[in-house]
């Protein structure tokens, strides 16, 4: 039973970053029709940033709002870098120019600094465990759980209480109407490439937290399933990707704890096996977009 | 207030709007009718800077406006009322008109102007707080409407306003366009429903084939109404 309950903690957990990293790409994917697989190096850049400040001697909590504020400033780096001028391409032309960026951050990581993982030390406290009598949980999960609730809370005021938040969630439904009303649509882009920067940045942390190291593709698997999770949630759809981001995690996470042995090597085709299960009773996703998709 | 010259929009090979000229007097009601593919809607699309002019000139307040960006047209005072309205269906009433009023106002201003159109429009303060897919044909147009008021617009371009509404809210859309120009402010009016736009146009043109056909006072239009008729069953 406890053994149960502690892989419920971590599911939700490593769900619950998925769900971030989902929500990253979900939130920029409604408003330009870009799937940005450099998403994944805007974490691996936080990560970076983090191991720089710590190597600095910065303070932890310090560090990590450097590592979240540098995903921040990354991401829009990038949307103005390599997407603004692709503004308006086809959904292909985009995804490609998204690989390309994320190649060569890759490469500058491998080649600048190192293709192997260098080792990122955080206090012990964080790397401790809580005990309620039956049931023991690491520091790190609890903390992940605590972190993500923010985020979505956080992102959910934005999205409801602010006027570029409320701009985003029209752009998604029907960007040039957005525009006729005289609001910016470089305001609007570069808002929504901010908060997927912000939930990378934040998604860094808790992977860099857990696993004690940065290496130049740290975030090339968590963004992929990220992506499977968006995918999975309904693409363009927010809720949907949070959705999906946990689904995704749980699979995993049980997947891997009661698997039998013999099996175990191809956890990772049983769970995209069952999400394609999840597809052929849903195509168009669990919370499928409410866009129209006007031309 | 607002003159086109020559203009013509392309969509690729396709010409939808073939070198036509017009003016927009301040005050005044402008009426631009023709058939469905006539090229209303991508004249309107081109003065709201929705699509870039193959070639022509727009000139609005006597500067030349033709290929800015839409959001800097609707600060400069151009608000358009979009075919099929196009309102924010996931969103509520109330964001609806927020975002309607944001670029152009300061949050007290902004309380303000919806609050003016809530008692413009009682129907959208009934369902201020529902989501704006859950409302009624008509009471889309009149929120498509208000959000374009909210803008504070000097020119308004209404597109189609009155299309697929049943007929006591046509009237209503009329009424309401009548109102608005005694207000004095200058409309830029698309329609299929020829005759009610032509009584409340002070001038229209009828499109046919991207080209102006006729011209003339809403009144002459309204008397030869077998030419326009010709040019509008096509």
């Amino acid at each position: 039973m406890d053994v149960f309950l502690q892989q419920c903690v971590n599911a939700i957990s490593l769900g619950g970053i998925y769900a971030l990293l989902a929500l990253g790409l979900a939130v920029v994917f409604s408003i330009v029709r870009l799937i940005n697989f450099a998403h994944g190096e805007v974490m691996t850049i936080a990560g970076y940033a983090i191991w720089l400040a710590l190597l600095s001697s910065v303070p932890v909590a310090a560090a990590i709002i450097m590592g979240i504020a540098v995903a921040m400033l990354a991401s829009i780096a990038m949307e103005r870098v390599a997407f603004r001028a692709m503004r308006g391409a086809s959904v292909t032309s985009l995804l490609i120019t998204s690989f390309a960026v994320s190649e060569i951050i890759k490469v500058l990581f491998q080649n600048g600094i190192s293709a192997r993982p260098v080792p990122i030390v955080l206090p012990a406290w964080m790397s401790g465990s809580l005990n309620f009598g039956f049931l023991t949980i690491s520091v790190m999960s609890v903390t992940s759980i605590l972190v993500v609730v923010i985020s979505l809370i956080a992102l959910t005021l934005i999205l409801t209480r602010t006027t570029l938040g409320v701009a985003m969630r029209a752009a998604a439904e029907d960007f040039p109407v957005v525009r006729i009303v005289g609001i910016k649509a470089n305001h609007v882009v570069a808002l929504a490439f901010a908060i997927s920067g912000v939930l990378a940045g934040v998604a860094a942390v808790l992977w860099v937290a857990q696993r004690g190291s940065v290496d130049p593709l740290m975030g090339a698997a968590p963004v992929l399933k990220a992506f499977i999770a968006t995918v999975l949630g309904g693409l363009g759809s927010l809720s949907g990707a949070v959705l999906g981001g946990f689904v995704v995690g749980i699979v995993e996470v049980f997947l891997q704890g009661y698997l039998p042995e013999s099996v175990a090597p191809y956890r990772e085709a049983i769970s995209l096996s069952i999400i394609i299960g999840l597809l052929v009773l849903r195509p168009d996703g669990l919370r499928p977009a409410p866009n129209v998709n006007r031309s | 207030m607002l003159s086109v010259e020559g203009l013509a929009v392309r969509y690729g090979p396709i010409e939808a709007v073939r070198g036509i000229g017009f003016k927009v007097e301040r005050g005044k009601v402008f009426a631009l009718l023709g058939a469905n593919g006539a090229g209303k809607s991508s004249t309107l699309a081109a003065i709201a800077g929705l699509v870039k002019p193959a070639t022509g000139r727009i000139d609005y307040d006597g500067r030349p406006v033709n290929g800015l960006p839409p959001e800097t047209l609707s600060r400069a005072g151009i608000g358009l009322v979009p075919e099929g309205r196009r309102i924010f269906a996931s969103l509520t009433v109330a964001e609806n008109l927020w975002l309607g009023g944001a670029a152009h106002n300061t949050k007290g201003e902004r309380q303000q102007l919806q609050h003016e159109m809530e008692e413009r429009f009682p129907i959208l303060r009934e369902r201020i707080r529902q989501k704006a897919g859950l409302l009624s044909g008509g009471e889309q147009q009149m929120l498509a409407i208000a959000r374009a008021l909210m803008t504070k617009p000097k020119l308004l371009l209404l597109d189609e306003p009155s299309l697929g509404l049943a007929p006591q809210m046509v009237e209503k859309v009329f009424d309401l366009i009548a109102s608005l120009r005694k207000e004095g402010l200058t409309i830029l009016l698309v329609e299929q429903n020829v005759p009610m736009s032509l009584e409340i146009a002070d001038w229209g043109i009828v499109l046919a084939n991207g080209r102006i056909a006729v011209e003339g006072s809403g009144a002459d239009l309204l008397r030869n109404s077998g030419v326009a008729n010709a040019y509008l069953a096509a």
